[in-house]
This record gives structure tokens, sequence and C-alpha cells, in this order.
């Protein structure tokens, strides 16, 4: 069972397209994860049933006991978020503030204070149009520990690829190079970098690349619209030559790949695209670098 | 007057209206634009200036004192993060983890951890004209964007009052570093595009932003490239559009090349011009 993470650095580059489409090459071969936690996308292609649906608890909240609470102020001055003010002479913790490490409870000397489990989202386990299964997330608002739902959604991914003997799980990764980014990265066997020729995906490409050397994961790149800045594009692929990403298609700048999502489709679905061709071949390849 | 701009989506096109409605507010106001997508900053990619001031910003995180540790697990026992474990007869910080809430120091009984500065990004400010721009960049390998984008906040709040127009250029999505930099702002504007992955997205946005009490309006990128939904969904909840970027291959190849696009392209001038009305007519209504 191989992990396939796809990534990107910059946001809006292509990468939920582009797992979408080897989800439908796939088929019945891959558990599909969507990691992108904080704005989940797959459920608008893959037509989920949403069979199994879970509360996911991570981390805590601090709650202030009016009633046993003293006022002497102990829990504010020790908090390094700022999350305990006065209001109406009482001492109260901002829900938006606290990182829920617990000292301020561990410190009251009148056991006023009190750490609540916080949910921070929902994740469900569907059954999807490609006769397969898909993890997926709702973080919720505001919360925290998006890295902890996300290695959650993984794990639950894992879990079915090994039970149904699947040979592939295809995971869906956020924009960025912070926690719920390493979050999908570590384990994986194989990265998908979806760029675009622009300066900023360049920029971001370059930063993101450094993490997954750290992971030591292979990877390869797609160059989505590649032709809206062909000098760009060179830059991109000299930069995956100098450090031996595997460049595996150029995907031309095609409208049909907003059209197919109105459709609630996958481009490869849409008979006779070009970019659907280019994706076909890219699995191929992808397969073949990955054994 | 601070605005965030923010999207949910990401590649939506914030940096691309905070990039230029910067440059173009800052031909007759006072502006300040920061860049506190800390993960991957790119608004320096557009913006020519001067450098002003750099500075390496520092997170506190505990090191172990082998020789004052009685191996007690009160650390350990402590730390909500699972950043301090303790494995055989050693103290393990895993710093990238730590949230600097100091409890595994300031409840050690033999003061064996005590906080010592680590660095988790850079800072860096540059000027031009009316234009001050700032941007923070996380070191790769650090988890935790929240710390430096707080201090960054910090820094524009300590050098500059709230006549200056401040505008925050935020990371994509709805979790916790997006409510650090909106948490801060008077009001937010929320880029997206007319597809079904903008709606979707867009929607998570305003939740979270209705969760915060927060003013917003819309500015919808790429019209006329998917559907009519994000636009027809604004009307419906009365939320303000504030303008309609064209989609269109000239804008996209000026912004690949890292250039300002008002400077270039009439139509998309006269989108920031009603950005820059909105922007103005808030802050009368918010300075009044």
């Amino acid at each position: 069972m191989k992990e396939i993470v796809i990534i990107s650095g910059k946001g809006g580059t292509g990468k939920t397209s582009v797992t979408s489409s080897f989800a439908l090459l796939a088929g019945k071969n891959a558990i599909i994860a969507d990691c992108d936690v904080d704005a989940a996308d797959m459920h608008i292609l893959m037509q989920p049933d949403y069979e199994i649906k879970e509360d996911f608890y991570s981390g805590e909240l601090a709650v202030i006991n009016p009633e046993t609470c003293t006022q002497c102020g102990i829990c504010a001055d020790i908090c390094r978020f700022d999350a305990i003010s006065i209001i109406n002479n009482k001492h109260v913790v901002e829900p938006l503030s606290c990182e829920g490490c617990g000292y301020c409870a561990r410190v009251c000397p009148v056991n006023a204070i009190k750490n609540i489990d916080l949910k921070v989202g929902q994740y469900f386990i569907s059954n999807i149009k490609t006769g397969t299964k898909m993890v997926h997330a709702k973080l919720g608002i505001g919360a925290d520990n998006s890295g902890k739902l996300v290695a959650n959604v993984k794990n639950e991914a894992k879990k079915l690829a090994l039970k149904l003997n699947k040979e592939f799980i295809l995971i869906d990764g956020s924009p960025g190079v912070g926690c719920p980014v390493t979050s999908s990265l570590s384990g994986a066997h194989f990265v998908v970098l979806v760029t675009e020729p622009t300066l900023s995906a360049l920029h971001d490409l370059k930063r993101v690349y450094v993490l997954v050397k750290k992971f030591n994961i292979k990877a390869a790149c797609i160059i989505n619209k590649w032709d809206i800045n062909t000098a760009v594009s060179s830059e991109i692929k000299d930069f995956l030559k100098k450090e031996g990403i595997l460049h595996i298609a150029d995907l031309n700048y095609d409208e049909a790949f907003t059209k197919a999502m109105i459709q609630g489709k996958a481009i490869v679905e849409i008979e006779d695209s070009e970019v659907g061709k280019i994706l076909k071949e890219s699995w191929e390849t992808i397969k073949k670098n990955i054994s | 007057m601070k605005i965030a701009i923010a999207s949910g989506k990401g590649g939506t096109g914030k940096t691309t209206v905070s990039t230029n409605i910067a440059s173009y507010l800052a031909e007759t106001e006072k502006v300040v634009l920061v860049d506190l997508d800390v993960e991957e900053p790119n608004s320096k990619l557009f913006i020519k200036a001067d450098l002003y001031n750099k500075e390496d910003k520092f997170k506190m995180i505990p090191q172990w004192n082998q020789n004052l540790c009685t191996l007690c697990g009160i650390c350990q026992e402590v730390c909500n993060y699972n950043s301090v474990i303790q494995a055989g007869n050693t103290i393990m910080v895993f710093s990238e983890l730590c949230h600097s809430c100091y409890a595994c120091s300031e409840l050690c009984p033999t003061e064996a951890l005590p906080m010592i500065p680590v660095k988790m990004g850079e800072l860096t400010h540059y000027k031009n004209n009316n234009l001050d721009f700032i941007e923070s960049r996380l070191e790769i390998g650090q988890e935790l964007a929240v710390p430096l984008i707080a201090q960054t906040i910090d820094y524009v709040n300590n050098l500059f009052t709230d006549d200056f127009i401040k505008l925050y250029d935020s990371p994509p999505g709805t979790s916790c570093p997006v409510i650090e930099v909106t948490k801060d702002a008077d009001f937010v504007i929320l880029v997206t595009e007319p597809t079904p992955f903008g709606l979707n997205d867009l929607k998570l946005a305003i939740e979270t932003m209705q969760e915060l009490q927060k003013q917003f309006g819309v500015i919808i990128n790429r019209d006329g490239l998917g559907d009519a939904e994000v636009e027809n969904y604004c009307i419906k909840n009365k939320i303000p559009i504030i303008a309609k970027i064209p989609n269109s291959k000239e804008i996209a190849h000026y912004y690949s090349r890292g250039m300002l696009i008002y400077k270039q392209v009439s139509e998309f001038k006269e989108q920031m011009e009603k950005v820059k009305r909105y922007i103005i007519n808030s802050m009368r209504g918010v300075l009044k």
C-alpha cells in the first residue's frame, strides 16, 4: 500500500482538480483522503454519502467557574496568551485566545478552573462515486489543531486501505508549510507537487520542497496552466532538474477544468479533453515510479 | 483602520488584491501593507520598496538542564502539547510543537527547564514613499504560524497609529492562523472566485467571520470564469460585493510576472477604485 500526497505550497494551483482526476483513474484501487480540512472541496466532485460521521475532539479550553473563583488573578498573571480578562469585575476566558495549555487550571488555588475537551470538527467516511471510500473532514469554525484532524483523517484512511487491501491512498493536502502540511507528509511514499508558472507559485514551491526534503520523500511535479507564462515555466523546469524532481506533465490553461467542476466532475470524466489525456498519462507515470 | 484580506480557498487572489490596493491607496493615503501569510509570503514579489528594518523573531522554549533535573516527571505531565517528553533519564524538548505556555518551566520544582529563545522566523520592513510594507516568514520546519503572526501585528501596532490604513494579507483557510489575523481587524475583505470550490470555501469563511462578529464584504475575482452562484449567494444573503475583477488572461500574465496590475489594465484599475472608495467610506464610518 502506497501513500501519495498532492500538495503545492501556494493555494489554488489545482491540487484538488488533479487529485480528483487521479481518484477517478485509480478507481477501486485507492482510498481517498481529503486532508485540506480547512477548506475541503473533494466532496463536491466525489458524491460522498457520509456513511459514518464522527465528532473529533482535540485540545482543551479553560473555563472559570464564577461561583468558586475568588478573583485572585493568578491565572491572568501566568497566562501567556492574554486569554483571561476581567469583565464586570470577574475573570473570564476568551475562547479564541485560549490555547488550552492547562497552566491556569494547575495553579488556581481554589480549583475554580476546569479544562473541557474541545470539539474541533467532524470527520466522515463515505462511499464515493468511484466505488471506493473517502475519508474527509470539516474543521470547526476558528478551531485550532487542524494538524491533528489531518493526522486523524490519514489514520482512518490507512486503516481502511489495510482492511480493504487497497493499493493506494490518495491524499489531497493543504496549502502552506505549517502543521497541516507536515501532518499530510508524515509517512507518505510519494509527493506530487502541483504548481503554476507564476513567481508566487515558484517561490512557494521552493519553500514547500525544503519541507519535502526533510521527510526524504520522492517527488514529482505537474505544471498546471504552463502556457500562461512560458518563461516562468522554464524557470520551474530548471528548478526541478536541479533538485532531481521528476517533471511529469505540463497542463494547458483550460477553462474546461472549471466547466467540469460546475458539473461536479473531474476533468478526466470529460470526453476528448486534452488535459484529461495528459493526466491519464501522468497517473501511469506515477504508478511506474512508485513501485 | 485595520483591514484583513482573507479567502477560505487558496489562490483566489488575496495577494493580487492586497498588493494592488495597497499601492493604489498609497498614491493618496498613508498605507501599511502586512504580509501575514507567514508560511508562504509572496506580496514582496509585487512591491518595489527599500529595506528599512530586518529582525529575527523568536519564540521561547524550555531548555533542559540535566544537572538540576531530578526526573520527577512534572514537566511531561503538565505539557498539553507532547512537546516535553521524558525518555528514560533524558528530557526531550520538541520545539516545533511548543506553544510557549511556560507551564513546564515555571512548575519545575528545581528550575531545570529555563526558557530560552529560538528563532521561528524573520520580519522585514520596507518603505516606499507613502507605503510601508512588512512581511514575516516562518522558518521551514516550524509548525506554528500563530506566534509569528501575533508578534508581527504587535510590531505594526507599536509603530503605526490607527490613522494609517493597515492592510493584512491573510493566509488561506479558516483555522487558527486566519483567526489570529482577522480578530484584530476592523473589517474583512473576502476574495473568492465564481466556482463551486470558491463558493464552498467562501461559505466557510463567512461562517468564520460571523462567529468573530466581523463586518465583511466580498470581491469576486476571475468574474465570468465559472457560474453565477457566488454572486447569487451574496445577493440573497445581503453580503456586499465590493468589486468584480474580470477573468482575463492578460491579468493572469501580469500576475505571473510579479507586476502590479492596476498600472497596466484599466478595467482592473476601475475595480481597485471601487475597493478604495469602499475602504475610505468604511473608514469614515469607523472613525466617526
